[in-house]
């Protein structure tokens, strides 16, 4: 299918020969040109492109090899999705011990990221969860990596941007649960003070902690937002919520974005003010919780033909603060606003990849509908905020940044290049180091 | 518990329909010929819920070997709730029209091996007097078009040895379905160009899981074929000849 080949901001287009890889026994096809690994193209920029080369579809790696109820250790190829490994463990009291905000990744491209959840401060990212992979590389080699063996290709494949060969598959352990529902509640805050205070106050009692912000209003309203805080609830809870059964699509892609700065502003000052009371309590399903988005197939079709860009960055603990309200401001008074900023701090959980994004520091990301230079010129200018606090920007949900501030936001880079596989190449890895 | 045996069980319609078996807790039998990727499919469907897997390999172009394995998963399960034959090949139609050996021998994959085995399998479902025999044929089978008239012709000798089929195992309480699914995305059609009415493997599935519980007799999947194919068949010969399909 031709659209398999795009990433969810739908921005930027690349033109490339797609295979489907179904057989994690045979080696991988020779191809012209250079090759990288695809999972579910849920990575927003250019980070799973390869323009001018070959995908190698992973999803059809989608087999479970072992599952022992008893551990919670999960064995299974890497394309296979986490929503498909919860359809099959929560039934049986476990989850997944790290989750990003949609459940249709694949496994090998929640390594190939190292993605990140709400947990962050408690369980630190997806790759530490990671018992063992294999990788395989366009020479043949197939290595079994884990933080014992071949522990520098273990760091290299964790967040190494499907640059270092194809994970077939891996092993996970996954955390217990007693049942599908959460528990927790949901605070207001006028103001990134608010935030962090909260943020303070949860992260010891609760594993899950993010906020939602407001950047579409300036002045007294700048920074406010909606703290949530979640555990898994008890095995039975006092209501229990059954997930939403029905899931909308977006049918078509509209000729215009449907995201412009009116419908911002509405849809902020009205979200802001869903919560009625400033603390409120929450029993939900786990679905909504974790995956409110995955509720509307293909939502990235609103932002229209010309697609969206993410922007994801951290700033460390001494600059959260202040940093945090430089770009918050700089959003706000850019009018480009965003319809659904996100808020978290990280703990100091060490990741386990060479180029892994996440450090300790508080973390934002935010979608901008693209509107080309002056998206662009924004974008450049929170980099220099970010870049000269010590911050990072995410490479998963980019497709804009500059090589200059790659380099200076991984200076492991080049320590890395030696483990990309000669065959292997991306869009994003051309574009941030040729 | 349900007891499933599936031939061609490496065929991706074949795997998809396996996995909603097992999320049942069914008891498989599989047989296909590349035994690394049958013993694969066979952990993961032991993940995914299926009471037990066994599986055996046999290409089924070796007639002669039927026997033992037929007799193997009926030794296995005891006895047989539904039979799915999926195994085929597309044919390379060029090929097909310049060697009569490539043109017999696709036509026994795809229809003298699955005539031979409905034939040995129905008695033991006339002794059971109870089961559904399905079999994957295509909507390719309901006309003979010049883009792939050698799958064609294999896949209408399918329908109508299963229609007749279907005729005599009524009578015991048998139900035989004949599955026709249109254009499906799976490793046989990876050269095609995908639209719109292209189908993913789990679609198919679903339909044939249905089409078992429900006793249905021939389905069209996705059923958007039914009409499509009608008008096709309708096409008088005089156009038909004219028109590139
Ligand atoms: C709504 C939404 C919310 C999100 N929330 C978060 C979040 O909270 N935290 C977070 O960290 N991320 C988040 N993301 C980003 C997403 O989790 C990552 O981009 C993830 O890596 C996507 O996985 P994928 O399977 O779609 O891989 P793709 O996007 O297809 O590929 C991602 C990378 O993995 C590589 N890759 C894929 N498969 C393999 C393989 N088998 N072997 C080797 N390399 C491989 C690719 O080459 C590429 O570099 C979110 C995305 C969306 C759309
Ligand atoms: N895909 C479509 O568009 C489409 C449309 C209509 C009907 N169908 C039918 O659907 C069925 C399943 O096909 P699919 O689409 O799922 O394709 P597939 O994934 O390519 O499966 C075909 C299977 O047949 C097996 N096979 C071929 N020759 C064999 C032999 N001599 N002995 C044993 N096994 C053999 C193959 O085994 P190996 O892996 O070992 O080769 C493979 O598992 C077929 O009957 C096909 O004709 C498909």
């Amino acid at each position: 299918m031709s659209k398999t080949g795009q990433s969810w901001g739908r921005y930027p287009q690349a033109d490339q020969t797609i295979i489907s890889i179904s057989d994690r026994h045979a080696a991988l096809p020779s191809v012209a040109g250079s090759a990288l690994p695809h999972g579910n193209g849920r990575s927003y920029g250019d980070s799973c492109l390869n323009d001018g080369g070959t995908l190698l579809h992973a999803r059809a790696l989608d087999r479970f090899i072992a599952f022992d109820p008893q551990t919670g250790v999960l064995e299974c190829e890497a394309g296979v999705l986490f929503s498909e490994i919860l359809d099959l463990v929560v039934p049986q009291g476990w989850f997944l011990p790290v989750t990003p905000g949609t459940k249709f990744v694949t496994v090998g491209g929640a390594i190939a990221n190292d993605v990140h959840g709400k947990n962050h401060h408690k369980a630190g990212t997806f790759g530490r969860h990671v018992l063992s992979l294999e990788l395989l590389r366009s020479d043949g080699s197939r290595r079994t990596c884990s933080p014992e063996h071949h522990p520098d290709w273990f760091a290299a494949t964790v967040g190494g941007l499907g640059l270092t060969g194809l994970i077939t598959k891996a092993t996970i352990q996954l955390r217990r649960v007693a049942g599908p529902w959460m528990s927790g509640e949901v605070h207001r805050f006028k103001d990134l003070d608010g935030f962090f205070r909260l943020s303070q106050a949860s992260d010891r009692d609760y594993e899950y902690t993010v906020a939602w912000i407001d950047c579409a209003s300036e002045g007294n309203a700048l920074g406010r937002g909606i703290f949530t805080r979640a555990n898994h609830a008890p095995a039975h809870p006092d209501s229990r919520p059954t997930a939403p059964s029905r899931r909308l699509r977006v049918p078509f892609t509209p000729p215009i974005s449907l995201i412009n700065p009116l419908s911002l502003r509405a849809f902020n000052t009205l979200y802001y003010h869903r919560q009625r009371e400033s603390v409120g309590h929450l029993t939900m399903h786990y679905e909504p919780h974790f995956y409110p988005l995955d509720g509307i197939g293909d939502w990235n079709r609103i932002y229209g033909p010309r697609g969206f860009m993410q922007y994801q960055c951290v700033v460390p603990p001494t600059r959260s603060a202040d940093c945090m309200e430089t770009l918050v401001k700089t959003i706000a008074a850019s009018g480009e606003g965003s319809f659904l900023a996100v808020l978290k701090q990280f703990g100091d959980v060490p990741s386990p990849g060479l180029l892994s994004f996440p450090r300790p520091g508080a973390t934002l990301a935010l979608d901008f509908p693209n509107r080309g230079p002056r998206t662009l010129a924004l974008l450049d200018r929170l980099d220099d905020i970010v870049a000269n606090a010590g911050g990072a920007v995410y490479p998963a949900k980019d497709a804009r940044m500059p090589g200059k501030y790659f380099k200076h936001y991984f200076p492991a880079w080049e320590s890395f290049s030696p483990y990309i596989d000669p065959k292997f190449s991306s869009s994003f890895w051309r574009r941030v180091t040729e | 518990m349900q007891k499933v045996v599936i031939i061609g069980a490496t065929s991706a319609i074949a795997e998809a329909t396996a996995r909603l078996y097992a999320a049942r807790g069914a008891q498989l039998f599989l047989i296909a010929r590349n035994a690394t990727r049958l013993t694969d499919i066979a952990a993961d469907l032991r993940v995914r819920g299926s009471q037990e897997v066994f599986h055996a390999s046999l290409d089924v172009n070796d007639l002669d070997a039927h026997a033992h394995v037929i007799e193997q998963a009926w030794a296995a399960l005891g006895s047989v709730d539904v039979v799915l034959v999926a195994h085929g090949t597309l044919p390379d139609q060029a090929q097909c029209e310049s060697s009569v050996e490539v043109a017999l021998k696709e036509f026994s994959t795809n229809a003298t091996s699955t005539i031979a085995l409905l034939t040995s399998m129905a008695p033991r479902f006339e002794a059971q007097r109870s089961g559904v025999m399905a079999v994957i044929s295509s909507v390719a089978g309901d006309r003979g078009r010049q883009s792939n008239y050698l799958y064609g012709s294999a896949k209408a000798a399918v329908s109508a040895f299963a229609s007749g089929l279907r005729q005599r195992m009524a009578k015991v309480g048998v139900n035989v379905l004949t599955i026709k699914p249109g254009f499906v995305d799976t490793p046989m059609t990876r050269e095609f160009k995908k639209g719109a009415l292209w189908a993913k493997p789990d679609d198919i599935a679903r339909g044939i899981v249905r089409g078992a519980d429900r006793g249905r007799n021939v389905m069209y999947l996705p059923f958007f074929w039914l009409p499509i194919m009608l008008i096709i068949r309708h096409i008088p010969e005089f156009i038909f000849k004219r028109i590139k399909l």
